[in-house]
């Protein structure tokens, strides 16, 4: 049974400032982190202080453009305890924190942050499910092709009990057809989730492009970008958090599972959407089937870095059924959504633009996705 | 049924403080609303913008997953939607903008259920006339399970006669539905000319009009939009069926007001008496034009009985709501005005009504 506590109880103390009569002004700073499994999120927080009266902070600053104005690196490495997320063993416990990118905190509101971080370990060396080190490998070495992405973040919303939202205890909501971008009861449930999550998204900083509901009654979609490199994984990452987040003040879950519903019920996806310069050029549709050519030969390779599991995860979904392409077939075509590689019909038209990699699982790592599809596609790596 | 564990109330408050939060840069969300294969049911999704756009015209034409709509097929499932009317967001308010789209093939042929692209071409044709329309939307609220809302489980409220214009807790159900609806369609710039409760409990009906020409069906379907969105956040649903329930109790329409230049100036009656008689010899193909399904829904309400006309006959006269076609009793003494046209299904395109009422009324086919 979910806990709810009152929210007008709390809201009375989040409207308290966070300044002290000698001008010392705190921030908070809300650590996370990608855990041992690969898909979970952890967090922790930290106060940060900053006296306005300080030489080192310009009188004309308050502490939210100070802190807008922070490099990362004057961001305080951190640690945690590495054996409680499945990271670390207990007597060599400690793990370190690193910031990689900072959003505004739309729980806490300015002048408080959102801080994604590295996980490395007392050698320095990154930890096992930190897969951006590599992934800015890559995206560093394909700088010059400007690599873009768009990420279509299917999930599903649960009540307590586990049980989709909504649905009928121990039973069935009516055949899929009427729910996908519905309206109306009946149609849709959970919207108020759904537009929270929205709204904290675009206050955080995040590019998230747009939203909409569904073919699987209680599942929606929202997507973020277009983002260059590594900034894909950065913010598909943090709007994940975000979303169990804003879940948790609803008393509802989120799970990214590809198959949470056996049966004649849609999966769930991340859809990559992925262009470089040369495909958003004319005639770029050269360099997408190219592309796509490249993606043929490294399938199963790509299979096994589009879910947690190398591709047991997606071995539920790919069924070739219910718009998904078998996960042991390579194929692509234009509008077509039972194939791997979708190419749309607007880009068939124009001659340019981009490829959607359907394959994705909506529990994937977007760090690993980007990565191979980079190192496929630019730096010509082969199995 | 598995749910959150928090109530109504609780949730309202907590999406409020969400409501509430405001982007560094300005971004504006956009959400497309679209006719699906059904031609009766309605979809939406939302863009994110970085301006505020001014007219649909600013907006790109996008696109959604036809195969999901009972539109295409998988193998070459994109259709695209291309804005044609903007609104403003009451749900969401500030810059946030609603626009009613037509649907289009990858060949960019109008989608099957998209009447308004045939429509638009024959008011532009009849532009001199300047045709205005009113339209009263009648509708039902229904419970979750299908039962009108208010209505005793397994059981009925007493015969017709005290609900119609109702009030009072025996007398009326949903009121705050109806209330929340016309602010909420005021506040996005829908023409929304009325509202009173209807002789069926809990059924209700709202005007959308005068609007010229191509207007009436933007708005009309737009207002749709809102009461299936609004009644979303109150539970309860919203229905457009012509005969919800059998037996002694009234049907819905929308009915269909109509004037030209020539009707609403002096001596006008005599082009209203024109009229009628153009559509007495087109009543079948206008009937096949007044429900979504050729005739079939409306079968079910076009009885004669509860205040409608056979939909085997054409009839029309003053104030006669047994008519097909009848002319207020002011028009008369006036001696110009509107007709009013009571055939269409509530669950009828105002596209293809609208459209087909001016190929005979004024281009004569």
């Amino acid at each position: 049974m979910a806990v709810i506590l009152d929210k007008v109880c709390y809201g009375r103390y989040m409207d308290l400032e966070q300044k002290d009569e000698s001008s010392n002004e705190s921030a908070i700073l809300t650590y996370i982190w990608v855990d041992g499994s690969g898909q979970g999120l952890r967090n922790k927080m930290r106060t940060v202080e900053y006296n306005t009266k300080d030489p080192n902070v310009s009188a004309s600053d308050d502490v939210a453009t100070h802190l807008a104005n922070l490099s990362l690196s004057e961001l305080p490495i951190w640690n945690f305890d590495g054996s409680s997320t499945g990271q670390s063993a207990g007597e060599n416990s400690d793990l370190y924190l690193k910031p990689v990118a900072v959003f505004r905190d739309p729980f806490l509101r300015d002048p408080n942050k959102l801080v994604l971080c590295d996980v490395y370990d007392h050698e320095d060396k990154s930890v096992g499910t930190n897969n951006r080190l590599s992934c800015l490998d890559a995206m560093k070495k394909a700088k010059d092709v400007e690599p873009w992405f768009g990420i279509e973040q299917e999930y599903t919303m649960l009540g307590y009990g586990g049980h989709p939202l909504g649905w009928p205890v121990n039973g069935y909501p009516g055949p899929q057809g009427p729910y996908y971008c519905g309206v109306g009861t009946g149609k849709v449930v959970g919207r108020e989730v759904m537009e929270a999550h929205y709204k904290a998204c675009l206050y955080a900083g995040i590019i998230i492009s747009g939203t909409n509901a569904e073919v699987m009654p209680a599942q929606w979609e929202y997507q973020v970008g277009p983002c260059e490199g590594i900034q894909m994984g950065d913010h598909l990452w943090v709007s994940r958090f975000i979303l169990h987040r804003v879940a948790e003040d609803f008393g509802v879950r989120i799970t990214f599972d590809p198959k949470p519903m056996e049966g004649d019920w849609n999966g769930a996806g991340a859809h990559c959407n992925y262009s470089t310069k040369e495909m958003r050029a004319e005639g770029g549709i050269t360099a997408i089937h190219k592309a796509i050519e490249l993606l043929g030969k490294r399938h199963m390779t790509h299979i096994r870095m589009y879910d947690p599991h190398q591709g047991e995860d997606n071995k539920r979904r790919l069924t070739g059924r219910h718009e998904t392409s078998s996960i042991f077939d390579f194929s692509a075509g234009v509008a077509n959504r039972g194939a791997s590689i979708r190419i749309p019909r607007q880009c068939g038209q124009e001659g340019k633009g981009y490829l959607e990699d359907r394959r994705p699982s909506s529990n994937c790592d977007p760090y690993s996705v980007t990565e191979i599809i980079v190192r496929t596609t630019v730096l010509g790596e082969t199995d | 049924m598995a749910s959150s564990n928090i109530d109504d109330m609780g949730k309202k408050a907590v999406l409020q403080n969400y409501l509430s939060l405001d982007p560094k840069d300005p971004k504006v969300q956009v959400m497309y609303v679209w006719i699906d294969g059904s031609g009766e049911g309605l979809r939406c999704k939302t863009k994110t913008y970085n301006s505020v756009p001014k007219s649909a015209d600013e907006l790109i034409i996008w696109n959604y997953d036809g195969s999901s709509t009972g539109q295409a097929e998988g193998k070459n499932s994109d259709m695209f939607i291309k804005p044609v009317a903007l609104f403003n967001d009451p749900f969401r308010r500030g810059n946030n903008k609603l626009c009613m789209c037509e649907v289009y093939d990858y060949k960019m042929d109008k989608a099957e259920t998209n009447n308004r692209k045939s429509c638009n071409e024959v008011m532009e044709q009849v532009k001199s006339s300047e045709p205005w329309f009113g339209i009263e939307q009648e509708y039902t609220l229904l419970d979750r399970d299908g039962h009108p809302y208010g209505w005793p489980r397994q059981g009925f409220p007493g015969p017709q006669g005290p609900y119609y214009c109702g009030v009072g807790s025996d007398k009326v159900y949903g009121r705050e539905i109806v209330e929340a609806h016309y602010k909420a369609c005021i506040y996005a710039g829908i023409t929304i000319a009325g509202t009173n409760a209807e002789v069926m409990p809990s059924q209700w009906e709202f005007q959308v009009g005068p609007c010229v020409g191509i207007d009436i069906g933007d708005h009309l379907w737009m207002a749709r939009f809102l009461l299936h969105r609004v009644a979303e956040d109150f539970g309860v649903i919203v229905s457009f069926d012509p005969k919800p329930i059998p037996g002694d109790w009234n049907g819905a329409g929308a009915h269909t007001n109509f004037s030209t230049l020539e009707m609403r100036q002096p001596n006008g009656l005599v082009e209203i008496e024109k009229a009628c008689n153009r559509l007495s010899l087109r009543h079948k193909e206008h009937i096949a034009a007044y429900d979504p399904h050729q005739g079939e829904d409306n079968k079910r309400r076009l009885t004669g009985k509860h205040e409608t006309a056979h939909i085997d006959d054409f009839s029309w006269g003053v104030a006669n709501r047994g008519a097909s076609i009848r002319v207020p009793r002011q028009v008369a003494a006036d001696k110009c005005g509107y007709l009013e046209d009571r055939r269409p299904s509530s669950n009828c395109d105002p596209y293809s009504v609208t459209e087909i009422i001016i190929r005979t009324v004024v281009l004569g086919e």
